[in-house]
């Protein structure tokens, strides 16, 4: 009975999960710090079971759909709402279904890593509830089938965000990046809202399926998307609307800068669902493609050259998220850049989508991971600045390595994930246009250029006097990076598996506008 | 017909293990170039410490090259388009706001006029 009951609630429970145990988590740390960290630590694990079970559920029995308070969980369209899905509906197929296992792997690595690395730190009964607030917002904005909702979880997202980004309030500049942080987004909520009211306004719905059926490419609906494209651009942070990103990325503690990728990826999947989903075919998607792609590509050059000359570790590895994030744009724009042609698209456009929708769950996890290494360097050194490490690799072996790993999966070297993802991206873009992906090259040789920098400057050289104290970060710490480390490799030496099992259902999803309509609204 | 590891990109093929393997390979034959080396180094020996024409050693963190020396080159040769990007990185939050104001504008113009 109680399996049962599970499973058909299996995605409310996805979300109602980390928010109980948020704003439980205050009242747990009053018995002891401990007692709080063993209850996150059971909240983190029970969602991601739960994200995994959601995302078996989709992978073998199709579409996910659960109606918030009907009857039947299924019962999108109730006989007498007049063909209107009115409830609040999550829709999750295989392209959610991958966010969703994104979002719970690298969340239950970052709280586990967290659980040392801010074992020092007060207010950690704040921490905890904003940390699990901004998970199970990021699981929301992935699952949801409807655009207010979207909405609704992206502001949960940025404040929860926001709040953990200025969480070291000791130093001012944290509380800075965290108001910048804001400010971007609540300018992008606020473009979100003004093109959620365009359309409703237009159609009378919220539900993504039913506006994909009715939407017709007005001037108005032109005017929403132009506003969704600048808001959810700005929120994954594409060049040039990428400046919060070092400040942000750099001044929140490490284990949240690794959750902040994956929330910026939340938006990035919003983006794509809106363009692919929800407009479809009725967009002139060879324009949107290219504006797609202009905005990828400035993002991998500005990205990567500002990260070359970068000091502070982290502000580097941020330069480096944005340049990232223009692979991923790169790979998905030209898949819309050819939708309206079947022969293009499966010539190399699908095959661009799949490389672009990969680099979003590699990039989570080197990136996530090389975060987690910085941390665990600056918890050990307790400085970011470059210029001031030196021959730790003698004192910090495994995170040496766990370095080492995330450095050449983010510089596309074999056997490593990114390699894997770029290499879908590098061949079906050189079909494409060619000079896009000779870029892509270039971009990818500056990036092993900027971790080779990195890595001489922070663990090769003599063993520095200052730095004689220095030993290898905490178990939890590196129980943290191993997980992310041990997919990496895994998804760099079986890419062919990860591709015919998660991604490529994934960027079919996206492809399958009317399969999606379909699905959700039962032919209403 | 490709083995379920190799990778297609339906213009090329990537196979991992084979690459796994043939670094392996490699690994084993560096491990045999490093097994015929000199056998009587002894670690922390006289034989260890650098060979500096007779001079004193530095103090090892004066011999470290800090982050701030490497690429100095690279920066230094592209300092036109440095100068131009740098400075754009104003950390003014109004300046961001600017810049999200201005791609809307011009993806407005773009998607209304393509």
């Amino acid at each position: 009975m109680i399996p049962g009951f599970i499973a058909t609630n299996a995605p409310a429970l996805l979300i109602a999960v980390p928010l109980l145990g948020a704003f439980l988590s205050p009242v747990i740390g009053i018995i002891s710090r401990d007692a709080r960290a063993l209850w996150v630590l059971a909240i983190i694990t029970l969602t991601a079971i739960i994200g995994y079970f959601v995302a078996f559920l989709v992978y073998t029995e199709g579409t996910v759909l659960y109606v918030f308070g009907a009857a039947e969980t299924a019962l999108t369209v109730p006989p007498d709402s007049g063909g209107i899905p009115i409830r609040i509906i999550f829709a999750i197929d295989a392209m959610s279904a991958l966010m969703v296992i994104i979002a719970v792997t690298v969340g239950f690595a970052v709280i586990l890593y967290s659980l040392s690395s801010d074992s020092r730190r007060s207010g950690l009964e704040a921490y905890y509830t904003i940390f699990l607030l901004m998970i199970g917002a990021v699981l929301g904005m992935v699952s949801t089938g409807d655009l207010f909702n979207f909405f609704v979880f992206l502001e949960i997202s940025s404040l929860a965000s926001a709040g953990l980004v200025a969480y070291k309030v000791e130093r001012g500049l944290a509380v800075e990046a965290g108001l910048k942080y804001l400010l971007v987004s609540t300018i992008g909520g606020i473009f979100f809202l003004f093109a959620i009211g365009i359309l409703y306004g237009q159609y009378n719905a919220l539900n993504i399926a039913m506006l994909a059926e009715v939407i017709q490419w007005t001037p108005l609906d032109k005017l929403a998307l132009v506003l969704i494209i600048a808001a959810l651009a700005a929120k994954c942070g594409a060049v040039p609307m990428h400046f919060w990103t070092p400040d942000a990325y750099s001044m929140a503690p490490s284990a949240v800068t690794a959750m902040l990728v994956v929330a910026s990826q939340a938006s990035l999947y919003g983006l794509f669902r809106i363009c692919f989903t929800l407009y479809g075919m009725t967009l002139s998607y060879v324009t949107i493609g290219w504006v797609i792609i202009i905005l990828g590509l400035l993002s991998m050059i500005v990205g990567v050259t500002m990260a070359i000359p970068q000091k502070d570790i982290k502000r580097l590895m941020a330069y480096h998220a944005v340049s990232q994030t223009g692979y991923m744009l790169l790979g998905v724009g030209v898949g819309l850049a050819v939708l309206g042609d079947q022969a293009l698209l499966s010539s190399y456009g699908t095959t661009a989508m799949e490389g672009g929708i990969f680099h979003i769950f590699n990039h989570a996890m080197y990136k996530g991971l090389l975060f987690l290494t910085a941390g665990a360097i600056i918890y050990q050194v307790g400085t970011s600045d470059l210029n001031r490490m030196g021959g730790l690799g003698h004192k910090m072996k495994w995170t040496m390595i766990f370095f080492i790993i995330g450095a050449l999966a983010i510089a596309g070297i074999p056997p490593f994930n990114g390699f894997a993802s770029k290499f879908l991206i590098y061949e079906s873009v050189f079909a494409f246009s060619p000079i896009l992906s000779i870029i892509a090259m270039v971009v990818s040789i500056l990036t092993l250029a900027s971790f080779v920098k990195v890595f001489h400057s922070v663990f090769m050289g003599p063993p520095l006097p200052e730095h004689e104290n220095v030993k290898e970060a905490p178990h939890t710490m590196l129980i943290g990076m191993t997980i992310l480390a041990a997919l990496v490799i895994i998804s760099g030496i079986f890419p062919e598996f990860f591709i015919q099992n998660l991604i490529a259902p994934a960027a079919n999803a996206l492809i399958d506008q009317a399969g999606y309509i379909a699905t959700v609204l039962g032919g209403a | 017909m490709a083995l379920p590891t190799v990778l297609s990109s339906g213009y090329g093929l990537w196979d991992p293990i084979l690459w796994v393997i043939a670094f392996i390979i490699g690994i084993v034959i560096a491990w045999m170039l490093w097994k015929s080396g000199v056998s009587s180094y002894k670690k922390g020996s006289e034989q260890g410490r650098p060979y500096l024409s007779g001079n004193a050693e530095p103090a090892k963190g004066e011999v470290h090259i800090r982050a701030s020396n490497l690429y100095w080159g690279f920066t230094e040769g592209i300092k036109g388009y440095y100068q131009r990007v740098v400075p754009l990185h104003t950390g003014i939050a109004t300046d961001y706001l600017l810049w999200i104001f201005w791609v809307t504008g011009i993806l407005l113009i773009i998607v209304m006029v393509v």
